[in-house]
């Protein structure tokens, strides 16, 4: 059942919401963790090191840039870009395929589910990658340089030496991000549509729960109304609750073994 | 093993090494180039509608030129109200569990439950806020909107707080102590002098987190298109007019915008390069 329906009917629901949620999360996770790691491997062992704090606070400025700036650019700039670009491309090669064509189908918005993720995923990169970073320069130095001494290539040091080791703190990081892409607003809302239904195709307009609630409580009439989007926020913060504790859980593991 | 096993095996790992290395090279350029990208375009279109009228006017109906006084005004008001409650709390709690609990369960729980709300959505306070501030109150205030944004504050003063004052070494403290001072005098005299400069550091991020939030705004100090110091109503604030420009359809209400985005952009940029300086020269000293 959609909210718009419920307006007339007072019968609410917080699926499409939630799906939102969780899809432009999980989307921006799947292109963001990948990247931060990749950065962080760079910042650790192939950067040298004149440049590595120039690139380290150039990554934490993207971090403080506020949510409401990633909006109005995407909004302006990133969605018409991806309507002209990306969006036509993927309709007209992933959308004929035959299995997942329904995923890529439909007119290219420029707003929507996909760009909604791609927006989460450049704000949460950041996070990711100073995490990251901070708990791959914690691995001692004599692990990596035993690696080093039996002949490992970097990429080998990274994968088979530091990556085990900081196993437990990269989760926390990501899942700490991940807290960031759930319960995010502003950046969400200016470009999500906000069309409440499940479409199959991730370049259709969807919502996410805090896009929801920021568009429609000032406008909610009646009680019931404003109880049900009041109640899709507990749903939000239960959802970030969970998630944020265990990354504190693993990130307090990690620190406690390390010193 | 025959030599061009082994010779083939090397090549592998070499090739794997370098594509890896390669796409490293690739993914810090890709982040980076968000940063380039994001900022470009916001200078670019930003500056084109920076004037002194931005600074000088209220905001204007649809069709017409006009400023951003009054968002302008009710944002650093906001902010003012934000720090002046969020900061003393912050540094309390901070200090009780650098100082006094250190070792304490509860300092546990506190220091996990203040890392979440470090993080929690804020949305989801500004929701909080409605319900026990405007709710009860029946209207919309920049009261509300001011306790909003000290709730963002709190943790990242406590958490700051906190960290600068257990590095604080401990000599310093039995220093203190053998020389007859109290407790209290000896974390105020002493420690707070050591901590300052993070201390300082940790106020400044907080208000660089909540100059650009708009979330717990929305529906707390709503917004006002009109001057006003009132506090028991309604006020502007820069965040919201930029999502309620953007928005819409009318082309100058879009530039208003981007200046605005641009305004609270550089305030952002040049809080956290300050604060990035003075840890650099309380390092130093």
């Amino acid at each position: 059942m959609s909210a718009a329906d419920g307006i007339v009917t007072d019968n609410f629901g917080a699926l499409p919401a939630i799906y939102g949620t969780v899809l432009t999360s999980f989307l921006a996770m799947l292109i963001a963790v990948p990247v931060g790691l990749m950065i962080a491997f760079f910042l650790t062992e192939l950067c040298p090191q004149w440049l590595r704090r120039p690139i380290g606070i150039a990554i934490e400025l993207l971090a403080g840039i506020p949510s409401i700036i990633y909006g109005i650019w995407g909004l302006f700039i990133f969605a018409p870009f991806l309507q002209a670009t990306l969006q036509p491309f993927l309709i007209n090669t992933l959308g004929h395929a035959p299995v997942i064509g329904a995923v890529f189908a439909g007119p290219p918005y420029g707003i929507g589910i996909l760009t909604s993720g791609l927006i989460l995923a450049i704000m949460v990169l950041p996070f990711v990658t100073s995490i990251t970073r901070d708990v791959f320069e914690a691995v001692p130095s004599v692990l990596k340089e035993a690696a080093y001494g039996l002949g490992c290539t970097r990429w080998e040091v990274v994968r088979n030496v530091v990556l085990p080791y900081a196993r437990v703190g990269v989760i926390g990081g990501v899942m700490l991000s991940l807290g960031r892409a759930l319960g995010e607003t502003m950046a969400v809302t200016f470009v999500i549509g906000n069309a409440h239904r499940i479409s199959a195709s991730i370049l259709a307009p969807g919502t996410t729960i805090s896009a929801t609630i920021a568009n429609e409580f000032t406008e909610a009439v009646g009680d019931l109304y404003t109880s049900a989007l009041i109640a899709l926020g507990l749903i939000l913060f239960v959802i970030t609750f969970i998630v944020l504790a265990i990354a504190r859980y693993m990130l307090m593991r990690i620190e406690r073994r390390i010193g | 093993m025959p030599e061009n096993i082994l010779a083939s095996r090397y090549s592998g790992r070499r090739r794997s090494d370098a594509v890896a290395t390669a796409l490293a090279f690739a993914a810090t350029a890709f982040g980076l180039g968000w940063l380039v990208l994001i900022l470009g375009a916001l200078f670019w279109k930003g500056f084109s509608g920076l004037s002194v009228a931005v600074f000088t006017q209220m905001t204007p109906p649809p069709g017409s030129s006009g400023g951003l006084l009054n968002p302008i005004f009710g944002s650093l008001v906001l902010t003012v109200i934000a720090v002046v409650i969020g900061t003393p709390i912050g540094i309390l709690a901070g200090t009780y569990m650098a100082e006094y609990g250190r070792y304490d369960r509860l300092s546990t729980v506190v220091r996990f439950i203040n890392d979440i709300l470090l993080s929690a959505p804020s949305i989801v306070i500004g929701l909080f806020i409605y319900e026990v501030m405007v709710a009860p109150m029946g209207h919309f205030s920049g009261w509300a909107g001011g306790v909003a944004l000290a709730v963002l504050v709190i943790p990242v003063v406590v958490r700051t707080t906190e960290d600068m004052l257990t590095l604080v070494p401990n000599a310093l403290r039995e220093a203190a102590t053998s020389i007859g001072l109290p407790r209290s005098l000896s974390i105020t005299r002493i420690c707070y002098r050591a901590a300052r400069a993070g201390m300082v550091t940790g106020v400044l991020l907080a208000v660089a987190r909540i100059s650009g939030e708009t979330a717990p705004l929305l529906f707390t100090s709503l917004n006002n298109q009109f001057w006003s110091t009132n506090l028991n109503a309604p006020i502007s604030s820069l965040p919201i007019v930029i999502f309620q420009f953007a928005l819409s359809p009318y082309k100058d209400w879009q530039n208003l915008a981007w200046t605005g985005a641009l305004i609270i952009t550089l305030a952002v940029l040049a809080l956290s390069i300050s604060a990035r300086a003075l840890v650099a020269t309380g390092k130093q000293s």
